[in-house]
C-alpha cells in the first residue's frame, strides 16, 4: 500500500504542547486506512497494523476513512516519528528523503505479538 | 487569571508561514502566559496557549543541568574543534539569529542547512532552473479570481490562508470574495481542504508530473490521448476543462505544497508547475508560490542567500560558499557520516530524519537551541532552553510570500533567546580559533 505522510490539526496542536507528551505520540501513531482495506484486512479502529518498507518497520493503530475521502490502497499518517521510521535516506542528490508515497506493507499485529 | 494582564494588538504568529500579523494576545504578566489569542486560526491557539515559561534548565550538558554560559563554553569548543561540523534548522527563529547562524558557519568552515532542504529545497532547485512568476499575498488577495492548490492541505496546515490571503477575502478587483474566484485542488487524497474548493482532482499517487505536463501540452494547444486518465486517474476533459480555465481567467495562481516536492520527482515536479504557470503569462498573469510551513522558513532562504548567495545546503570548507543539494544538504551528510558535530537551532531531526542520519546524529556532539524538550534536545550533548520567538522575543520573520514582518513580543522569558545564544557561541568560538592559530604560528 502507499503511505502518505502529512500534516493534520491534531498533530500541529500536539506539537505545541510538546513532542515528547502522550498526545502527539498517539496522533502520530495512528494510521488512517481506507475503510474497504480495514474490512479486507479484518480490521476494526484502534486495532495495532506494522508497517513495513524498504527502509524500516513502525506498529501503529488504524483508524478507518470513509472511501469517499481516501482511497483504496492508500494510507494517511500525521508526520511523526513513526512515519521517519519509514523513509529512505537516499536524496537522488537533492537533498530530499522521499517522505510521501511511501511503499509500505500492511500486517495486522495481534494483542500477543511483540512489538 | 490574574487582574495583571497586558494587550498586545497586531502581535504576529510565527507557528506557520502565513505569518498573520494581526493577532490581539491578552496577556496574563504574572502567569506569564497568553490567555487569549483573538483572530487566531487553531494551531495559532495552540502556539500560543502552550507557549508558557516551563521550569527547565538553561543548560543541559550531557544530561546534567547547567548556566548558558558554561553551554556556551562546551558548544564553543565542540565547534572550534570540528572538522565538518553541521548548522542545521532555523526555520523557527528570527532573521537576526539565522545572521549569526551563518557567521559560525562561515567561521568554522562547516556547513550551513535548513530545514528547507527536507521542505522546499527542491522549489529552491527548480527556481534556479525554471525562474519564478512570483506575487505577494495581498496582490494574490486582490486579483486572483482563479486560486489552484496543489499538493497541499491548507486547511489543516494553514488554516488562514483559504480566510486571509486567497479564497474568501474581498479584494480590489475580486469585491465579492469567493464568489469572485474558481478554487481547484489537485491532491492524491479528499482532504479536508477539499469542501472549500469549486473542483476536486484527484490524482494517483506519484503522478503529478504527468499531469502537470499534460496541463502544459493542453494550455499551448497540443492533442493528448485519452489514455492519460489511465496513467493519472484524471480524465483528459477534466484537464481540458482546467487548462481552458487557467488560459482565460485574469489573474491565475498555482499554491503548491509538499504532495509536489517530498515525492517522486522533487524538483521536476516543483519545476514542472513553475513551468506551466511561465506557458499561462503567453495567454493571462499567472503566477506560482509554494506555501511554506515553519514560520521563519522563508527568512532562512532570504538571510541564507543574502549572506552566501545559495538558500540552502551551503559548505564553507574551502572558504568560500559552494551550494550542492545532496552533498551539503544535512539528510546526506548525516547519513553518510561525514558530519563530525551538529548545531541544531529551532527544530527536531531526531524526530523528522530517516533512521540512518540519525543514527549518525547519536554518534557526534549535538548542540541543539529549543524552547521545548524534543527527540533532539535528548540526544545532544549540550541542550539550550530558549525563549519562544515571537512570543518572547522581537526581530523579523518572512512571510511565505517574502514580506518581511516585524515581531511584537507579547512577554519576557528568563530564557535567552536563539540570537543571543548564538551571539555568544560566535564570540567564543572566534576566541578559541584565534588561540589556535596563533599556537600554530608558534609552532611553526
Amino acid at each position: 500500500m502507499i503511505l502518505i505522510p502529512g500534516r493534520s490539526n491534531k498533530q500541529g496542536t500536539s506539537l505545541n504542547a510538546g513532542k515528547l507528551k502522550d498526545e502527539y505520540r498517539t496522533v502520530t501513531s495512528t494510521v488512517e486506512v481506507n475503510a474497504d482495506d480495514m474490512a479486507r484486512l479484518k480490521l476494526k479502529d484502534g486495532d495495532r497494523v506494522r508497517l513495513r518498507s524498504a527502509h524500516g518497520e513502525t506498529v501503529v493503530q488504524c483508524k478507518s476513512r470513509k472511501a469517499a475521502d481516501l482511497p483504496a490502497g492508500v494510507l494517511f499518517i500525521a508526520y511523526g516519528p513513526p512515519s521517519s521510521q519509514l523513509m529512505g535516506h537516499d536524496t537522488a542528490g537533492s537533498g530530499m528523503p522521499l517522505s510521501k508515497h511511501i511503499e509500505v506493507e500492511v500486517e495486522p499485529v495481534s494483542v500477543a505479538s511483540p512489538v | 487569571m490574574s487582574e495583571n494582564t497586558r494587550l498586545v494588538e497586531n502581535a504576529t504568529c510565527t507557528f506557520c508561514g502565513c505569518v498573520c500579523d494581526d493577532m490581539d494576545l491578552t496577556v496574563d504578566l504574572d502567569a506569564r502566559r497568553i490567555t487569549k489569542a483573538k483572530n487566531a486560526c487553531v494551531l495559532g491557539r495552540a502556539w500560543f496557549s502552550e507557549h508558557t515559561v516551563e521550569d527547565r534548565p538553561f543548560a543541559l550538558i550531557e544530561g546534567k543541568p547547567a548556566t548558558t554560559e558554561e553551554g556556551v563554553e562546551a558548544a564553543a569548543q565542540i565547534l572550534a574543534k570540528a572538522r565538518f561540523p553541521i548548522i542545521y534548522g532555523l526555520s523557527d527563529t528570527t532573521c537576526e539569529a539565522q545572521r549569526q547562524a551563518v557567521a559560525i558557519g562561515d567561521m568554522i568552515r562547516g556547513t550551513v542547512d535548513t530545514t528547507t532542504s527536507v521542505c522546499h529545497g527542491p522549489s529552491g532547485i527548480a527556481f534556479q532552473g525554471v525562474g519564478e512568476s512570483t506575487a505577494t499575498l495581498g496582490e494574490i488577495k486582490n486579483r486572483a479570481d482563479l486560486v489552484v492548490y496543489w499538493g497541499g492541505n491548507p486547511a489543516e496546515s494553514h488554516p488562514r490562508h483559504f480566510t486571509r490571503y486567497a479564497v474568501t477575502p474581498k479584494g480590489m478587483y475580486v469585491p465579492n470574495g469567493k464568489k469572485d474566484r474558481t478554487v481547484v485542488l489537485v491532491d492524491v487524497r479528499r482532504t479536508p481542504s477539499a469542501p472549500v474548493a469549486d473542483i476536486f482532482v484527484q490524482v494517483k499517487p506519484g503522478k503529478d508530473f504527468e499531469v502537470l505536463w499534460t496541463l502544459r501540452a493542453l494550455v499551448k494547444g497540443r492533442r493528448v490521448d485519452p489514455s492519460v486518465e489511465e496513467c493519472t486517474g484524471v480524465p483528459l476533459t477534466t484537464l481540458e476543462d482546467l487548462a481552458q480555465r487557467m488560459k482565460s481567467c485574469r489573474y491565475g495562481v498555482l499554491f503548491f505544497g509538499m504532495g509536489l516536492t517530498m515525492t517522486r520527482g522533487r524538483h521536476f515536479n516543483s519545476g514542472a508547475v513553475l513551468a506551466l504557470a511561465t506557458d499561462l503569462n503567453q495567454y493571462t498573469h499567472f503566477v506560482a508560490k509554494p506555501v511554506r510551513g515553519h514560520g521563519n522558513v522563508t527568512g532562512a532562504d532570504n538571510v541564507v542567500s543574502w549572506q552566501t548567495g545559495y538558500p540552502f545546503g551551503v559548505n564553507f570548507s574551502r572558504g568560500y560558499p559552494r551550494f550542492n543539494p545532496g552533498e551539503f544538504t544535512t539528510v546526506d551528510a548525516l547519513a553518510r557520516g561525514d558530519t563530525d558535530a551538529a548545531l541544531i537551532i529551532a527544530s527536531d531531526p531526531a524526530s523528522n530524519f530517516p533512521r540512518a542520519a540519525v543514527e549518525h546524529l547519536r554518534c557526534i556532539p549535538v548542540i541543539a537551541l529549543d524552547p521545548k524538550p524534543s527527540d533532539t534536545t535528548q540526544l545532544a550533548r549540550v541542550a539550550f532552553t530558549t525563549a519562544t520567538y515571537g512570543i518572547n522575543t522581537g526581530g523579523t520573520v518572512y512571510r511565505m510570500d517574502d514580506v518581511p514582518v516585524t515581531l511584537r513580543p507579547a512577554f519576557e522569558s528568563p530564557y535567552p533567546s536563539d540570537e543571543q545564544i548564538l551571539t555568544a557561541i560566535k564570540e567564543r568560538v572566534a576566541e578559541l580559533l584565534a588561540e589556535k592559530s596563533a599556537s600554530a604560528r608558534k609552532v611553526a
